[in-house]
């Protein structure tokens, strides 16, 4: 909402020399939040002046320019310049006469943009200063040539400030208007709160005097409203009021059209304005019809299948069967509470005019609003409630303000249909709002804080009876006048009281071990990123499933990016998305990781419902189960991506480049942080080197992939050939290492180690040969690792020598040597069973 | 035997000089081996005296023996002090000729980074369970009911259309991607036993523009606290405690009316800081207020019997505020230099 301070100061006293800061200061303590500052940006000497003579000279351009002499200080006296009384100015306009008074900017002057002005040489002549037309002075968009004041029915003395004249001295103030406080996108709202804020007097503008109104037999109007929305009449309220014999031809008035411009709205002729400016006044949306137009009675009612109607910005629109709407013996004349009619609105050739200030029901008003994309003033005003007991008064003004303007003459009486709900009373216990908020509030300040608001207040049994005013239909609770007090005495008062808390348990074991994945990634040279989980479905068909071509993933209804409405199944796309950024910027040596949750519906089901449980109550067991069923599972994934250099060439040191043993290092690090033995094989993933996959498990489940991508597949992502990745199932691993390590006994007696080389098949897994051994040798062996992969010479083709590293202890007692090759050769006698393994000469 | 000296005192004393001069001649541990080895050796004219000894008559046994054992003593003496001075030299040798340039040595680390938002989470977190609450989470992908009908978001009220909702396909799911943390304070009422202190930290969605200062994917913290007696005072309380551990002492908090349909009375939460880049002001970080009591019944709690406060606050804005970030899209690219200023504190 703007709200220009001229207009704020005539029903709320500014204090002196108020600057717009300090009425947004002011108003910014009761809640209505600073946006912004509108001014038009004009600074002077802008004068009146009067068009003396001018003479018309063609140019070579085909261009005819004037050259005019123009009177802007009254005979003898200086300019507001400085300079004479007479000022020689080109002018390229031709809608003018000698005789026309004028909008001179003298040099020295600044038009909005900002435009300087100076005397400057052109066509040959020195011209001392500009003739504005609307638009130079940011007034409107009129540029047809140079402003006249006649045309606004303006005239004044040569040499007048035109600046203060035009209202161009103005200032407007915008502020946040939150959804509960309706009344507060009015001039009589805000000027309300200011008075709340400051103390200051607050004149009502819907009950002056001028605007009370004898109620009687207006123009014929019925509500017929078949099929209310929710159980609530679609229309409570109908005023109407009659203003005969206007001259809609007459120009608005400059103040009345700097206002709008300040509370951004354009001037559009005389009748139009005024109700647009009873709107901001008040609050009170107004409707404006030809009256000459109208065919017999209103009825306000539902559309009926298959209505139209073309709307006044020229749109022809389907109605829908809940649209709110006000007919005539024609048909469909207006949306309701949205936006009117083409065929009734107000012309230049009106001279009749009704005026239509009604109170339409907030959700039928904000439903059509949606339904048809119009969000507009009116609709904006609805949606948050109109006070309903200033439709009258808000008629009677439109009317005070036409017959002023516009001429004409009234009807004496209003025409009024349907009566304003009374504003329920709430309980307010004795005590609530100080227990509520912390704070002692005397009687007083209570009492006195809600009858500022307007609220009626008794006392009974103990607390109070709140009523609250016509306006505030946001108060329906108890908690909501505890809100009021507190902010009318001031959210200030609020003492500070740290809370304690009962003995808490500390991170979960899932978010703590999340969180030591991350820093043991981190801490292993990966960089974290945090990727949009929005994809295309290719991405999700590629790197979502090991081996199906279609993965059923979750689609986002309005998504921002066309071309990726699914929500992601997999954290690959993302990783390569942010490796490519950073290879554009010339990063060329990556490893990234990202800890976030993927999305993974189930094939052929269908999540959420159709019907929600209400929220007003708690649902039944059944309804929650059923909530919670329907969303979508959302495990937490971590994903690593590494390219380039895994150590880049450096003194004594040559490049090393990264592989999938990065890959795998990495699937280690994840291990030591989740204490989860997780076991690698050979696997296969369509988006994967097919001899360089890794698939991982824990126990007999599948938990995710490790290798490298796809050489082609990384090629034609504009990664190098050799881009390693890893992305497993976290929640899944933490799911599976529950249970707390039982520590072993730490062996303090001399190991003894031996070296065992076993010939295989070059198909058979080291990892399972070693298991072999390991299992074979018994618990002996207390560790082994594969210190050689040796191929060639001296073996047979298709076999290879595997070299273990063992080391074997006793608990009790010093190994013999013995001891350990019987344990060693034990272990190779079940490779020998597994995998066909003989020790190598 | 005609070639062998007598035992004496000159012969003893020829030996014994002869030894000293080679042993101090000797340049470093091999040489001084070698003359070990001449000096004391079997061979040498020492042990040919010590073997002597043997055959003098008994008589000089004594004096013999004794000058002997001091002539190989003194000449012991000698060669371990010299040997110590040579290791001596010799390590110090062997550590000049080891120096190398630290700042030029080859590195087999690469350094990585913990993304600042999710390390600032961590450590908001971290402040909140210091304090005793505890950490509670929910689904992205969310029920109408959670995100809005159950905090008191009518189907109908325009602060619902002021969420700008990501809706999953088809509408009529009533599923969402969550447009604020808040859900999961109707899950932790639920789910809980009261009293409740949660904090709910997680990712968010809105249809918002992506530019410097808007992000339509961004993540925030709720605060949950549900207790017999609670008021605004301990909300005041609980938010100025937070700023100053995350912003240091001077930090303070103000509250200014504001609307929610889930808190009633609503706040907005103001706060303060002396050293901000362009000078000490205050500065809108978020929203709070005492739980509407529609909330709690949503959650078939008794508003009469608890109360209870909320709040949310935005971490891209709280990384902006705290550490300068100027652009909130440098947070979501993937840029590794932007994790990598941070390192792994935030």
């Amino acid at each position: 909402m703007r709200v220009p301070l001229s207009w704020l100061a005539e029903y709320v006293d500014l204090a002196p020399g108020s600057t717009t800061e300090d009425v947004h200061a002011a108003l910014v303590k009761v809640g209505l939040e600073e946006e912004d500052i509108h001014t038009f940006d004009v600074s002077g000497p802008v004068v009146v002046g009067e068009v003396l003579e001018f003479v018309e000279e063609p140019q070579s351009n085909g261009k005819t320019i004037r050259w005019c002499q123009v009177r802007v200080a009254p005979d003898g006296e200086t300019a507001a310049d400085g300079g004479p009384a007479v000022h020689g100015i080109v002018c390229g306009a031709d809608n003018f006469f000698v005789g026309d008074k004028v909008v001179v900017t003298l040099p020295g002057a600044v038009l909005p943009g900002p435009f300087p002005i100076a005397a400057r040489k052109t066509y040959g002549h020195v011209s001392d200063g500009m003739i504005a037309s609307t638009r130079e002075l940011g007034l409107g968009d009129e540029h047809d040539g140079i402003l006249r004041l006649s045309t606004l029915g303006v005239d004044a003395e040569v040499g007048t400030d035109a600046i203060a004249l035009l209202g161009l001295d103005d200032a407007a103030i915008e502020i946040n208007v939150t959804p509960d406080r309706g009344y507060a996108f009015s001039i009589r709202g805000v000027a309300r709160e200011y008075s709340h804020a400051t103390g200051a007097t607050f004149r009502d503008p819907a009950t002056r005097p001028e605007l009370v109104t004898p109620v009687g037999d207006g123009y014929p109007v019925a509500i017929d409203d078949v099929a209310p929305i929710r159980g609530r009449q679609g229309a409570s309220v109908f005023a109407t009021r009659v203003v005969r014999g206007v001259d809609a031809t007459r120009p608005t008035p400059p103040w009345m059209v700097s206002r709008l411009k300040l509370a951004g709205i354009r001037s559009i002729s005389l009748l139009v304005d005024i109700t647009n400016y009873v709107m901001l006044e008040l609050g009170q949306p107004i409707h404006g019809y030809d009256l000459d137009h109208l065919t017999g009675g209103i009825v306000v009612r539902r559309a009926i299948g298959g209505e139209t109607l073309e709307t006044l910005d020229g749109q022809k629109r389907k109605l829908d069967l809940e649209d709110l709407l006000i007919t005539d013996g024609s048909g469909a004349i207006g949306l309701a509470g949205v936006m009117g009619g083409a065929r009734t609105e107000m012309s230049d050739a009106t001279t009749n005019v009704l005026i239509e200030a009604a109170n339409f029901d907030p959700v039928s008003i904000a439903r059509t609003a949606r339904r048809h994309k119009l969000p507009s003033e009116a609709s904006r005003r609805f949606e948050r409630g109109v006070d309903p007991r200033i439709a009258v008064a808000s008629a009677a003004r439109v009317a005070e303000l036409m017959v002023s303007l516009a001429g004409g003459t009234t009807d004496a009486v209003a025409g009024v249909v349907g009566e304003p709900a009374e504003p329920e009373a709430i309980r307010f216990p004795g005590g609530y709002v100080s227990a509520l908020i912390g704070v002692d509030y005397t009687d007083d300040e209570i009492r006195g804080s809600l009858e500022e608001i307007g609220a009626t207040v008794a006392d009974a049994d103990g607390g109070l009876l709140v009523t609250p005013p016509s306006w505030r239909p946001d108060l329906t609770d108890k908690s909501d006048l505890a809100e009021e007090v507190a902010r009318i005495v001031g959210y200030d008062r609020i003492p500070s009281v740290l809370p304690v808390a009962p003995a808490g348990r500390g991170l979960t074991r899932s978010q703590r071990i999340r969180r030591t994945v991350a820093d043991t990634l981190a801490a292993a040279g990966s960089t974290e990123i945090l990727a949009f989980p929005f994809l295309g479905a290719e991405d999700n068909n590629l790197y979502g499933s090991p081996d199906s071509e279609t993965v059923p993933a979750i689609k986002v209804a309005n998504a921002l990016d066309a071309s990726a409405p699914y929500l992601r199944t997999t954290l690959l796309p993302g990783l390569i998305a942010a490796a490519k950024h950073n290879l554009s910027r010339g990063l060329t040596d990556l490893s990234l990781f990202e800890v976030g949750l993927v999305f993974t519906p189930e094939a052929g089901r269908s999540y959420g419902q159709a019907e929600l449980p209400s929220g007003v109550a708690l649902p039944t067991d059944e309804q929650l189960a059923e909530l919670n069923d329907g969303i979508p599972p959302q495990p937490r994934h971590v994903g690593v991506l590494i390219l380039g250099n895994a150590v880049p060439k450096q003194p004594g040191q040559p490049a090393v480049a990264s592989g999938i043993a990065d890959a795998l290092a990495a699937v280690t690090q994840i291990g030591l942080a989740t204490g989860a033995p997780i076991e690698v094989k050979q696997g296969s993933h369509k988006a994967m080197h097919p001899g360089r996959t890794a698939e991982l498990w824990i126990g007999d489940r599948s938990i995710g992939f490790a290798g490298e991508l796809l050489p082609q597949l990384a090629l034609d992502s504009d990664l190098p050939r050799v881009v390693a990745v890893l992305e497993l199932d976290l929640d899944a691993l933490l799911e599976s290492t529950d249970a707390a390590f039982t520590a072993g006994v730490i062996g303090t007696l001399p190991a003894a180690t031996q070296d065992l080389s076993l010939v295989v098949s070059v198909d058979a897994p080291a990892a399972a040969v070693g298991a072999a051994v390991r299992e074979g040798a018994g618990s002996l062996l207390e560790d082994i690792r594969l210190v050689d992969d040796y191929r060639g010479q001296g073996l047979a083709d298709g076999t290879k020598s595997l070299t273990f590293a063992l080391r074997f202890r006793a608990p009790d007692r010093t190994l013999t040597a013995a001891e350990a090759t019987e344990a060693k050769l034990a272990g190779s006698a079940l490779a020998a069973e597994r995998f066909g393994a003989h020790i190598r000469d | 035997m005609s070639d062998s000296p007598e035992i004496s005192e000159s012969t003893v004393t020829a030996a014994v000089e002869a030894a000293l001069e080679a042993i101090a001649a000797a340049a470093d541990s091999s040489a001084l081996k070698q003359v070990r080895t001449e000096h004391t050796g079997e061979a040498s004219p020492l042990a040919k005296l010590n073997g002597m000894l043997r055959s003098v008559a008994p008589e000089q046994k004594a004096p013999l023996g004794k000058l002997v054992g001091q002539a190989r003593g003194r000449v012991n003496a000698a060669f371990a002090a010299r040997e110590h001075e040579i290791v001596e030299v010799e390590n110090a040798r062997q550590l000049a000729a080891e120096a190398v340039d630290v700042t030029a040595l080859a590195s087999r680390y690469r350094a990585g980074a913990r993304h600042p938002l999710t390390l600032l989470q961590d450590r908001v977190s971290e402040i909140f369970t210091g304090m005793g609450w505890e950490i509670a989470e929910g689904p992205e992908v969310e029920s109408e009911w959670f995100n809005f009908d159950a905090l008191n978001f009518d189907a109908d009220h325009p602060a619902r259309a002021m969420q700008d909702t990501f809706f999953i396909d088809p509408p009529e799911s009533h599923l969402v991607l969550r447009t604020h943390t808040s859900p999961v304070q109707v899950r932790s009422l639920l789910d809980r036993e009261l009293p409740v202190y949660v904090l709910a930290p997680g990712r968010v969605y809105r249809t918002d523009e992506f530019d410097a200062t808007h992000l339509p994917v961004f993540m925030q913290f709720e605060g949950l606290a549900v207790d017999k007696g609670l008021t605004m005072a301990h909300l005041k309380g609980t938010l100025n405690h937070f700023v100053k551990s995350i912003f240091g002492d001077e930090a303070k908090i103000r509250l200014r009316p504001s609307y929610f349909p889930f808190t009633e009375p609503s706040a907005e939460l103001d706060f303060w800081h002396p050293t901000f880049k362009h000078g000490p002001r205050w500065i809108e970080w978020g929203g709070c207020g005492m739980i509407n009591p529609n909330v709690l019944r949503a959650a078939g709690i008794d508003p009469d019997e608890y109360s209870g406060f909320a709040f949310g606050m935005g971490i891209e804005r709280g990384l902006m505020l705290r550490n300068d970030v100027q652009d909130m899209r440098e947070m979501v690219e993937g840029d590794v230099r932007f994790s990598q200023q941070f390192g792994m504190v935030v």
